[in-house]
């Protein structure tokens, strides 16, 4: 695989030789276990192994969870309820799975904005991108629907407004809304579905994990300097690379090591901190909380949708020219769901010839803004709308599609990119030869 | 069939009066020291007896503990009764429960949850002290709940302490000013008076140390495994770390004749 020269299986006994003429599953295994690593990776390439072992965590707990629940809408609440305190180890089963979605998606936006600073997505690796973010968009739908189980509030009112979303397009909206909840509101048939594809879609997202691996082997690892591996002979490829077991595997398992520390140090000492209070109120059709707020993991996208309110100047053009039939609220789901596709198209819209962030000098203070500008968003969308705030998601959300859309484009063309280093070799070298014997912990986390 | 009834009439009596169910922020809340704050935080076996009688006499009257087995009064780390004294409070203090096959109310045993009481429209108890939050700040972030906890049994004891004396009357119904309840009117009456409950060790018994022991109880009616997730919480952090520990040194010693490669070069 990747087109880098390194050893192959070689079946020794009879034994091997039998089973590898017949299905080569050993030397696949060897192959990819083996494959030839960047040796300059940086501890921003830790977290495929951390999204690796939340998608192995969430459906094992998850697995033994739905084993005690009952997708019924007077039954629901109470099976967690009974989760909680009857079933052995019930709560640490529930409180792993409930925060495990928090570390999955902590770990997946690490994971994006390290692709986004070292230039992961150009190519040969757009499909290896455009994978990632269908992974993405599936967690996310699979997360929503997870909150819904337990049937509190936030659950019940949560899916309301998100499953509001669609009734928002024009024409076909209503007739989408009814057929996604299975009624006219959210109801037993909405538990129902919800619950059949909370558990279906994570083995979808294990399959395009899959996917996502065979895509980034055949092209290679990216690593901090965007410098391709030598292709040109072993001996090049071998002083650019070492092979990912033991030396990555090693260290991504340290590195999930002291990750784990933290997340059970929530899991035991604060595992509702991330949740919402009003979830442990079953839910009631009747009474609307007095704010509905989504999971943390959704609120730079919730606070998009919110932005483009009904006195934006784009949104009442958008009004205009469409006769009506863009309203406020459909062009903020528009919005939403075009923050999720500008990323997803990134890979055509950067122009830079420089693959890694390193080396584009200005690229540096633009990303960044969209890193701050990630966090503003997160924030405003978990607060109740003032004039300040809707300035604030405002001009965070017009930030998001400009660095896509404007900045991306234009920063190619204008930008002055500095040296790069001729080979991963030379980076290594320069890295450690200066540095002495500090480590690798010396090098920055994320530049 | 006549309690039934007169069942039925008080719950259509609170429910015309209840536009103060919704949940949502209130006023200000304090932060209180209790036993079971922080990583090695317990339970208080004696308050939560205390918050037991506290709740038996007078919340009771209203609140129900429906998610609440009885039986785990006799938890180790929670009450701690014996299972003899918690027969006895099912017989002292009457606890009947709704049975589905006798369609009739019965005696409760251990084994039957705390009563699922709608007298009066009033909210259950079993997670109350999980479904509020006293904690929001600084600038709605909650990054203070990373200090002080959520804050659901401050935000209970503040409630009960919350009264300021004044009362109006809304569509028939009564509300009772309260200014940490969210929208500042609440339509329960101020529950408790100094002295009202009679501690048998002597305990102070005045409305705010009831309050604290009754936060602490609903505490563990909501989170009755707390003191076994937080012994989790220790034994797998500090396990992560000694494998941290491990990983870090075998990393560091892999890599080295690599690292030494690379400067001698």
């Amino acid at each position: 695989m990747s087109g880098i020269p390194h050893d192959h299986y070689e079946p020794k006994s009879n034994a091997e030789k039998w089973l590898h003429s017949r299905l080569p599953v050993v030397g696949l295994l060897y192959d990819t276990l083996m494959i030839p690593t960047p040796k300059n990776l940086n501890w921003m390439w830790i977290w495929g192994i951390v999204l690796a072992f939340c998608l192995a965590l969430q459906i094992v707990t998850g697995i033994v969870l739905v084993m005690h629940y009952t997708p019924n809408v007077n039954l629901a609440f109470a099976s967690v309820e009974h989760i909680m305190r009857d079933v052995n180890g019930g709560w640490a089963l529930r409180y792993i799975h409930a925060n495990g979605a928090s570390l999955f998606f902590t770990a997946v936006y690490l994971h994006i904005f390290r692709g986004l600073y070292y230039g992961s997505y150009k190519a040969p690796r757009e499909v290896t991108w455009i994978i990632g973010m269908l992974i993405y968009v599936l967690m996310m739908g699979t997360a929503f629907m997870g909150y819904v189980l337990p049937w509190g509030q936030m659950s019940f009112w949560g899916a309301t407004v998100i499953t509001g979303l669609f009734g928002a397009i024009p024409f076909i909206g209503e007739a989408i809304q009814t057929w996604l909840l299975g009624g006219p509101a959210v109801d037993n048939a909405t538990l129902n579905r919800f619950l059949s594809l909370h558990y279906l879609l994570p083995f979808v997202i294990a399959g395009l994990v899959i996917v996502h691996i065979w895509a980034f082997h055949t092209t290679g690892n990216n690593n901090p300097t965007g410098v391709e591996v030598r292709r040109t002979s072993r001996k090049d490829a071998d002083a650019d690379t070492l092979p990912f077991w033991p030396y990555f595997v090693i260290k991504d398992f340290f590195a999930l090591a002291v990750v784990l520390v933290g997340f059970f140090a929530v899991v035991g000492f604060m595992p509702n901190y991330l949740g919402h209070p009003d979830n442990y109120i079953e839910a009631n059709p009747l009474a609307t909380p007095a704010h509905i707020v989504p999971e943390w993991y959704f609120l730079p996208f919730y606070a998009i949708l919110r932005a483009f309110t009904n006195d934006v100047w784009v949104v009442q053009l958008a009004s205009f020219l469409t006769g009506g039939i863009v309203d406020a609220k459909f062009f903020g789901v528009i919005a939403m769901f075009g923050a999720i596709v500008v990323m997803a198209l990134v890979p055509w819209l950067d122009t830079s010839s420089v693959r890694s962030g390193r080396y584009r000098p200005l690229f540096k203070w633009w990303f960044w803004l969209l890193a701050v500008d990630f966090m503003v968003l997160m924030w405003v969308g978990a607060q109740t709308p003032t004039d300040f705030t809707s300035w604030v998601s405002l001009i965070a959300a017009a930030y998001w599609f400009a660095y896509f859309l404007v900045i991306m484009p234009l920063l190619g063309i204008f930008e002055k990119p500095l040296p790069q280093p001729a080979t991963i070799e030379e980076d290594f070298k320069e890295h450690y030869g200066k540095s002495g014997s500090e480590g690798a912990a010396a090098s920055t986390p994320a530049e | 069939m006549l309690r039934k009834l007169a069942l039925t009439a008080l719950t259509a009596v609170a429910l015309a009066g209840s536009p103060a169910l919704a949940a949502g922020e209130g006023g200000h809340v304090e932060n209180i020291p209790f036993s079971f704050d922080g990583p090695f935080g317990a339970f208080d076996q004696n308050q939560l007896q205390r918050g037991l009688q506290v709740y038996t006499e007078v919340c009771s009257a209203c609140h129900g503990l429906r998610y609440v087995p009885i039986r785990t009064l006799s938890n180790e780390d929670g009450p701690g009764i014996p299972e003899d004294q918690v027969r006895a409070y099912i017989d002292q203090n009457f606890i009947e429960v709704w049975d589905e096959d006798l369609r009739d109310y019965r005696t409760a045993t251990p084994n039957d949850n705390f009563p699922h009481n709608t007298a009066a429209g009033a909210p259950d108890l079993s997670l109350m002290a999980k479904s509020r939050a006293g904690f929001h700040g600084p600038y709605g972030l909650g990054i203070n709940q990373f200090l002080f906890g959520i804050g659901g049994p401050e935000y209970i004891v503040s409630l009960l302490n919350g009264y300021t004396g004044e009362e109006t009357t809304m569509a028939g119904s009564t509300l009772y000013e309260n200014h940490v309840f969210a929208g500042g009117m609440i339509g329960m009456p101020p529950p408790l008076y100094d002295g009202q409950v009679e501690f048998a060790d002597g305990s102070p018994n005045d409305v705010h140390h009831m309050a604290e022991d009754v936060a602490a109880f609903l505490m563990w009616a909501a989170e009755p495994h707390m003191m076994a997730r937080k012994q989790m919480g220790f034994t797998a952090v500090l396990l992560l770390i000694i494998l941290a520990s491990l990983l870090y040194l075998t990393n560091k010693r892999l890599w080295a004749p690599v690292k030494r490669a690379a400067k001698d070069s």
